[in-house]
């Protein structure tokens, strides 16, 4: 029997493995795994559907309609100088996508435990696949919200765009992203053992609309709240995203860099709390 | 000489018991504990041995323990055991499912492992695009899969619905597919967790027929089943497991046979234990089988063309009707080739609540061998109440009652010898 040295075995399995060891490499070798879980979270959901991938308008344009007639007709709550039906509508598809990317990672575990059960692959694709299956939903979103924007652009003298820091919106997106994966992969690890969290993140994320300045401006604070807001980093990229499509708003270049900091830690931290969990949550879940 | 492309050394995994709840809570406190000021987990040095029919006092269990073994490349290891001996627990760690409690492995190559067929399958989407998604999700590339997809659909035989929804397949359609993607992946190592037990006869040949042309090609396999027969013709060598350890390893027909042994539990007066049980709903009970005494010669040892005959006592609970008596005689190597019963006579009976004792007499034309007997009882529509399989060790002896000398020819080829007239002119 030949005597191995340890450089010559692909994997070594040991029954803790270091905190920090992150396989990217692993998960792009699974790029095409990636695409198909998109695919598929693409067009399954709308099999059997008359109106299929249309429902992606439809929606957003009821909950803009409901959003205009209970907190501007009604409440007459602040819009800050931006059209209604604009404001609401693009809190609402911002939103949407972040919210979509939260809940559907944050039970990755629970939800695929039958095919992880079963196959190995690294765990990463599943959510990196939801980000990126919500990233096409939004951009295909973006569609509406842009005829609803050039509509009010040419109707009315408020929207002024920001060229020069239009790519700030991409960033934003990227952010909101990353930080819904952050949390959304944070939850599903700790949610495999204990699921007292599923309760809570349940109603969370609709509280967290509400402290996130979707359906209202962060001006209608007072300063020294809107000083703690914006550490919010869905505030953040919410108010950075309407200053520069409408030209009102809030923006710091301060806060932007606290956003990508808190952002890229958070994303860190449960990288490392999923990459903990996943090697041998079957057992628990 | 080929190297090692396995190994395994002190694996161990170790399982808690119950529920989660504040218990675990409690549990995962002191781990986190003794973690910190750096000891070792408290709970490793707790745990038994994994026997499910015996009541155990802690909390943990091992599912495996002090596994090793090595496995060298293009080798076709059958691994063998009872339902919850560990095997699917060892094929889970090897595949990565789940990581071991303690020891380690290493792996040289690529791995594939098939615990189920159609995994991540899509109910809504087409034959055609799950093809692409489980060959994606088992670990081949697009293009992989794009290269083989004719041969996969060729092999499954579903042609005609690859661009329906799986659900609206058949069970067995569905199968067929999903096989048919896992047998076109190209691992360096296959890991195969008796897949083979579902479709037809003629598709279970032909995963046999694919699985030793894998094999063939010099590509090492993993391979667990309880189907002897399947074992016999793929592997080269067979591991035993038994309560999580590692009972036997080596040559297929003696670890098929250790394996008999170890489930077969041939006691000299007769008494059924508890834990020997394979199926038992708790309404009959086979108390007591042992073969009669005039027949042997000592421990269960039956001349040669002597007949067998088999005491039973069973005791019913309940009230019942329609009851069948079903004895099987299985040989060393696993086969079930005899088979009697009442019914066969017509002649079910009704029981009433207590002892009841059968005797059979069968006619014995087995060749000189180590043969298992299986007991159970059943009702008409198929309802087992008590099963007991490989029960009774039954020895054919290579001499006859009344003519002591050997048998000429004690050599054991088949498992029967029928009385048969030769003419030859």
């Amino acid at each position: 029997m030949s005597k191995e040295k340890n450089e010559d075995w692909d994997i070594i399995i040991k029954p803790r493995s270091a905190f920090f060891n992150i396989n990217l490499a692993e998960v792009w070798a699974y790029k095409d795994l990636i695409l198909l879980m998109v695919k598929r979270d693409l067009t399954a959901i709308y099999k059997q559907t008359v109106l299929g991938p249309l429902w992606m308008f439809i929606q957003p344009l009821f909950t803009t309609a409901i959003y205009t007639f209970t907190f501007s007709t009604n409440a007459h709550l602040s819009t800050d100088n931006i059209p209604p039906i604009l404001f609401y509508l693009m809190g609402q598809t911002f939103w949407t996508y972040f919210s979509e990317c939260l809940n559907k990672t944050s039970n990755t575990f629970i939800a695929n435990a039958a095919v992880f059960g079963k196959v190995y692959f690294p765990r990463l694709v599943m959510p990196f696949s939801v980000i990126i299956s919500n990233l096409i939903k939004l951009g295909l979103q973006l569609i509406l919200l842009t005829a609803i924007y050039l509509y009010y652009y040419f109707t009315t003298s408020e929207l002024q765009i920001k060229t020069n820091a239009i790519l700030l919106v991409p960033f934003c997106v990227i952010i909101l992203g990353l930080f819904s994966l952050s949390m959304g992969i944070f939850f599903s690890s700790i949610t495999t053992k204990y699921r007292d969290f599923t309760f809570l993140l349940s109603f969370a994320v609709q509280l967290l609309m509400f402290a996130s300045c979707v359906v209202f401006p962060v001006s209608m604070y007072s300063e020294k709240t809107q000083a703690l807001l914006l550490y919010n980093p869905i505030v953040t990229c919410m108010e950075t995203i309407r200053v520069v499509l409408t030209g009102h708003g809030c923006f710091s270049m301060y806060y932007l860099c606290v956003t990508f900091i808190i952002t890229f830690i958070c994303l860190l931290l449960s990288v490392l709390v999923f990459n903990k969990t996943e090697r041998s949550f079957m057992d628990t879940v | 000489m080929s190297r090692n492309v396995i190994e395994i050394t002190n694996l161990g995994k170790q399982y808690r018991l119950g529920q989660v709840g504040t218990t675990t809570m409690a549990d995962d406190l002191k781990r986190w504990w003794y973690n910190v000021r750096g000891k070792d987990d408290p709970f490793l040095k707790v745990g038994e041995e994994n026997n499910r029919e015996k009541k155990g006092t802690s909390d943990y269990v091992w599912a495996l323990q002090d596994i090793n073994f090595s496995i060298k490349e293009g080798e076709v290891l059958g691994i063998i055991g009872k339902n919850g001996a560990g095997k699917s627990t060892l094929l889970k760690i090897l595949s990565r499912t789940t990581s071991p409690t303690v020891g380690e492995y290493k792996i040289k190559g690529r791995v594939a492992s098939l615990l189920e067929v159609g995994t991540g399958f899509h109910p809504d989407l087409t034959g055609r695009e799950n093809v692409f998604l489980n060959g994606a999700i088992l670990g081949m590339t697009k293009t992989e899969i794009r290269r083989s997809f004719d041969e996969i659909v060729d092999f499954s035989g579903v042609e005609r619905y690859i661009d329906t929804p799986v659900k609206r397949y058949s069970s067995g359609m569905y199968v067929r597919l999903a096989f048919a993607v896992a047998a076109h992946l190209n691992p360096e190592i296959l890991i195969v967790d008796e897949v083979l037990a579902v479709g037809d006869q003629e598709f279970q040949d032909k995963c046999l027929g694919k699985m030793k042309d894998v094999s063939g090609q010099g590509r090492t396999v993993l391979f667990v089943s309880h189907n002897m027969a399947a074992i016999k013709s793929l592997c080269k060598r067979t591991v035993v497991l038994r309560n999580g350890k590692v009972y036997f390893d080596g040559s297929v027909s003696e670890g098929i046979s250790k394996y008999l042994e170890a489930a077969n539990s041939s006691s000299n007066n007769g008494l059924i234990e508890k834990h020997h049980r394979t199926i038992n709903t708790g309404i009959v009970f086979i108390r007591n089988i042992k073969l009669d005494n005039e027949e042997f010669v000592k421990g269960n040892s039956i001349y040669f063309n002597n007949s067998i005959t088999v005491n039973c006592e069973i005791e019913f609970l309940k009230d019942l009707s329609n009851v069948i008596f079903d004895l099987r005689i299985v040989s060393a190597d696993g086969v079930e080739f005899m088979h009697t019963m009442n019914a066969y006579d017509n002649d079910l009976r009704d029981i009433k609540t207590g002892m009841v004792k059968t005797r059979i007499v069968l006619e014995n034309k087995l060749q000189p061998g180590k043969y298992f007997l299986t007991f159970g009882v059943h009702l008409s529509d198929g309802a087992t109440l008590d099963y007991l399989e490989n029960i009774l060790e039954i020895n054919i002896l290579n001499v006859t009652k009344d003519n002591q000398k050997g048998l000429i020819y004690d050599f054991k080829l088949g498992y029967v010898r029928p009385n048969a007239k030769w003419q030859i002119s």
